[in-house]
């Protein structure tokens, strides 16, 4: 399937990538060819197969509700761009 | 010092012919005066690693040794290192300094393993050639002008140049694999589950295992051993304890069943390529095991079904790249959706940025059944190939790769004709058999690898085959020609 430049920029914006109009059609024709190369699943007839998820065919597993470890706010929030009193900071989003 | 193998570091360890401090200074200062031709480390982390180094010696010297005691290793850098920043080889995770270590990490320091660095890397994984790195590319060093391969590259050349005996990597569609054939190491991945993904960057989750690259099978075995075990940690790790894998090292060959794909010998393939794994073969056959040409029909498909499966577990994965919480943050962010997309558009090279768009687009409205789910009916059709060809013989050979390292450049403009390049290996990772490399041979001054598939956590059989053909030959003790330069 050929992708054109609208396309990217749609698909960009729902992975939250800022494309420049200047990369646009590059990545159009490379993501183009990708799509041609996986195009070729569908001339396979997968009808009745179930899809495999995970390798084993396992399921999620759970474990019991328990606290297991210590809250370590302040170790994770150390490496943020920008916090203050235990919050991160972002640009205003509600005026 | 270098160029030894980790058992031989660690006798000479219990021998007392040096302590783990000396043996990690030599190493380190190898680094520091070699790696600039290969550029194969990201960071080395001098003090950590004399720190660990010390308790090392301090633990053998109170009687305490395991195997790995004192002996140096890298790491590749998307092992969460707590303390020793984990860049990913992204311009993302540049300055990231992980709070926490990878249960790998964990698991190897527990041994008394000394790490002394992070190894370069595609970005997130996502390559075949090691150059898709923020770091550079990583040179070959049985040859300068080619590829190490990748996405573990870095990890690659440092064991191949002798610059560290063994290192970590992770193989999604072929990482470990791929570089350990174009670097003459032995490289494993074991079975889906069986080493903890705990604290390891993820790229395509149902995918990714970590394994060791070293010299030879008996150190893969000594490595796997420290890295592989239940962990609750991770959702997705085996509940079954891990065996002794050096326990069937020596276990005679007689009576083994050898499959040879036809698929696997098409006309892709390399000539001379495939005259090194019909030698290897026959020698293999020549220990007394028995080779059957056998099908697995539906590898090709294994390339299109991977590139939706990975790039859209990706696409998943690397949405926590946010600038909000950890990485990179781009400057004077307008809004907040700015700060999203450009922080991402700034952090990501361009690999990376196609992958997560192409699977944001496989698993969009409308797309998610056309894309994904047919991509996971053929992964079924991909395992059940395997099934059927392993109730037949015991173990799968063939090549890892169609061609021995290519040069530098010759595949970078081109994002398909890569991808092609994994036509090997990718099968393994889809029906998450256990999978490796041994070297078998040399074609124009570059590595061959041959590829030893086997079922579900037939790990310890597959070492064993890469020991005994190790035992008969020689290629795995030789060394890079690039590397004379560098005395002992």
């Amino acid at each position: 399937m050929a992708l054109e430049n609208a396309d990217i920029e749609n698909i960009a914006v729902l992975a939250r990538l800022q494309v420049p109009a200047t990369e646009t059609s590059d990545y159009a024709d490379s993501i183009s060819s990708i799509l041609a190369l996986v195009d070729q699943m569908q001339q396979v007839d997968t009808h009745g197969v179930e899809p495999l998820s995970n390798p084993h065919d396992a399921t999620q597993r759970l474990r019991a509700d328990e606290v297991t470890c210590d809250n370590q706010r302040e170790a994770f929030m150390a490496i943020a761009p920008a916090t203050e009193e235990g919050l991160y900071l972002v640009p205003k989003v509600i005026d | 010092m270098t160029n030894k193998t980790l058992i031989q570091i660690s006798n000479e360890l219990s021998a007392g012919q040096y302590s783990s401090r000396e043996i990690t200074q030599d190493i380190i200062a190898g680094i520091k005066t070699h790696d600039h031709q290969f550029n194969s480390f990201i960071t080395v982390s001098e003090e950590l690693a004399l720190e660990q180094a010390d308790a090392a010696d301090a633990r053998r010297a109170a009687g305490h040794a395991d195997l790995l005691t004192g002996v140096p290793f890298a790491h590749k850098d998307l092992f969460c290192t707590q303390g020793l920043r984990t860049t990913c080889a992204s311009k993302m995770l540049e300055d990231f300094i992980p709070p926490y270590e990878s249960t790998v990490g964990q698991r190897l320091l527990a041994t008394g393993a000394v790490c002394v660095g992070k190894t370069n890397m595609d970005e997130f994984a996502m390559g075949s050639s090691n150059e898709n790195s923020y770091f550079g590319a990583v040179k070959n060093p049985w040859d300068l002008n080619a590829v190490p391969g990748g996405s573990s590259g870095g990890s690659a050349a440092a064991v191949a140049a002798g610059l560290v005996p063994a290192a970590t990597g992770t193989d999604t569609g072929g990482s470990i694999r791929q570089p350990a054939s174009f670097c003459n190491l032995t490289g494993i991945k074991p079975t889906y589950g069986r080493v903890s993904r705990f604290g390891i960057v993820a790229y395509a989750s149902s995918l990714d295992q970590a394994g060791p690259m070293c010299t030879t099978a008996e150190d893969a075995a000594v490595m796997l051993n420290a890295m592989a075990g239940f962990d609750p940690q991770d959702s997705t790790s085996v509940q079954q304890d891990a065996p002794d894998f050096t326990a069937d090292l020596n276990q005679p060959l007689a009576g083994l069943k050898v499959g040879l794909p036809k698929e696997f010998f098409g006309s892709g393939l390399d000539p001379q390529v495939a005259d090194c794994i019909m030698a290897a073969v026959k020698q293999i056959e020549a220990l007394g095991a028995q080779i059957v040409d056998i099908s697995l029909p539906n590898l090709e498909l294994s390339i299109p079904a991977y590139y939706v499966i990975a790039p859209s577990e990706a696409s998943s994965n690397l949405s926590r790249f946010d600038g909000v919480r950890y990485g990179y943050r781009c400057d004077q962010p307008e809004d907040l959706m700015d700060l999203y997309c450009r922080t991402r558009a700034e952090g990501f090279g361009k690999e990376v940025k196609r992958r997560i768009m192409v699977g944001t687009y496989a698993l969009s409205e409308g797309y998610y059944d056309a894309y994904y789910v047919k991509a996971q009916r053929i992964r079924r059709l991909i395992k059940d190939d395997f099934a059927r060809a392993l109730a037949q013989v015991d173990v799968i050979m063939g090549p890892v790769a169609p061609t021995p390292a290519f040069d530098l450049g010759s595949n970078t403009k081109d994002p398909v004709a890569m991808y092609l390049e994994d036509i090997y290996t990718l099968s393994a990772n889809m029906a998450g058999i256990p999978a490796m490399s041994t070297p078998a041979g040399f074609v124009n001054g570059r590595p061959v690898g041959l590829h030893i598939m086997g079922n579900y956590f037939a790990e310890a059989k597959l070492l064993n085959i890469a020991h005994q053909y190790q035992q008969v030959t020689d290629w795995h003790l030789q060394t890079p020609t690039s590397n004379t330069e560098k005395g002992a």
